[in-house]
């Protein structure tokens, strides 16, 4: 394995020999070659391996964390508990408020832990890809979003959740030709495929934005001979440092607007009509 | 009689595409943030609640712009 990602590495920044040209990163990135178990159903490449280490990382990270709980917590508690209580005051309580927001405090924080920690390792040296680049994780969480979202409105107004929602309440019932389509499909279809969009294509453009400029680094210092374009590799390596900080804001930001939108879909469901 | 070709362009016109639809919602992105960033200037205390009113606001014009950068990928 570890020969398939030194081989990996050295491929994505290095061009061929004898070609001489640059290759720009194009979508092949994020199909690796698969390492482990091909030809089964389970078959792993470098994307899928990180994405279980992530989910073993947060097993134990969670588990470290609450391991010896005091009323008091000490010093390294309280830097452990900082982002859960990010998530319960200031996306679930201030959104749902206390008592629905308790309600679905659970699955609020494993969202954001998991897109959060999912997102990272796209700056982390050997892993250097997203696990939340490729379509399949982003799907997964936003059809749980989804059926949340579903799941609240159907259970605290049984009757009147799908006919408030396709039908909004107050509008003259000649607009409800225009408006109900629209209604339907900009509550029961756009939001579920703009969740997972806008997280994969995030992570996506971001991680082809850094091989491209660590890439041109490399190509400018080394492939091609000490001449005059030799200090443009200079620029492209400020640049890949400056968007390297740039992507982990990225991360976390794209993990708490997945997490907040969540909250404020199962909060629009929830919400009392007059 | 000959056609001389004078001059090509080559390449996929889905980034053409795209570049022409990130117009709108980047000019509604920058409406809305705009907006909230007034809202918060004007009354300070508001700024946990607007913030997120901005959030959603966001959410819903970056809608179509996501959706331009996925059919560039949908008709190959």
């Amino acid at each position: 394995m570890e020969r398939a990602l030194l081989h990996h590495a050295l491929t994505q920044i290095s061009m061929a020999a004898g070609d001489g040209g640059f290759h720009a990163p194009s979508l092949d990135e994020f199909f690796p070659p698969i390492v482990l178990f091909e030809g089964t159903p389970f078959a792993l490449n470098r994307i899928m391996l990180i994405r279980l280490l992530v989910m073993v990382l947060l097993v134990l990270f969670v588990t470290v964390a609450t391991r010896s709980l005091k009323v008091v917590p000490s010093r390294g508690s309280s830097i452990v508990e900082f982002p859960f209580n990010f998530v319960r005051n200031s996306i679930a309580y201030e959104t749902l408020g206390e008592r629905d927001g308790r309600r679905y405090l659970p699955l609020l924080t494993t969202i954001f832990f998991v897109t959060l920690g999912m997102n990272l390792t796209s700056v982390i040296p050997f892993l250097n890809i997203a696990g939340t680049s490729v379509i399949g994780l982003p799907l997964v969480m936003a059809v749980i979003s989804w059926i949340a979202f579903i799941y609240a409105g159907l259970k605290k107004h049984p009757g009147a959740f799908i006919r408030n929602s396709l039908f909004p309440p107050g509008v003259p019932w000649p607009l409800y030709i225009i408006v109900t389509p629209i209604e339907f499909f900009s509550t029961f279809i756009l939001r579920p495929v703009t969740l997972t969009l806008r997280l994969t294509m995030n992570m996506l453009v971001g991680h082809l934005l850094l091989v491209l400029f660590f890439s041109a680094t490399w190509f400018f210092f080394f492939q091609q001979g000490p001449n005059g374009f030799t200090l443009f590799g200079l620029g492209t390596l400020v640049f890949g440092f400056a968007f390297t900080l740039f992507e982990l804001f990225v991360a976390a930001l794209q993990a708490y607007i997945f997490t907040l939108l969540t909250a404020v879909y199962l909060q629009l469901s929830l919400a009392e009509e007059h | 009689m000959d056609i001389t070709t004078l001059a090509a362009l080559n390449g996929n016109i889905a980034t053409v595409g795209y570049g022409l639809a990130a117009i709108g919602p980047g000019i509604g992105v920058g409406i809305v943030v705009g907006k909230a960033i007034e809202g918060i200037s004007r009354q300070p205390e508001l700024q946990g609640r607007l913030t997120t009113q901005m959030f959603i606001g966001i959410a819903f014009t970056e809608a179509l712009a996501l959706i331009g950068i996925a059919t560039g990928f949908i008709f190959r």
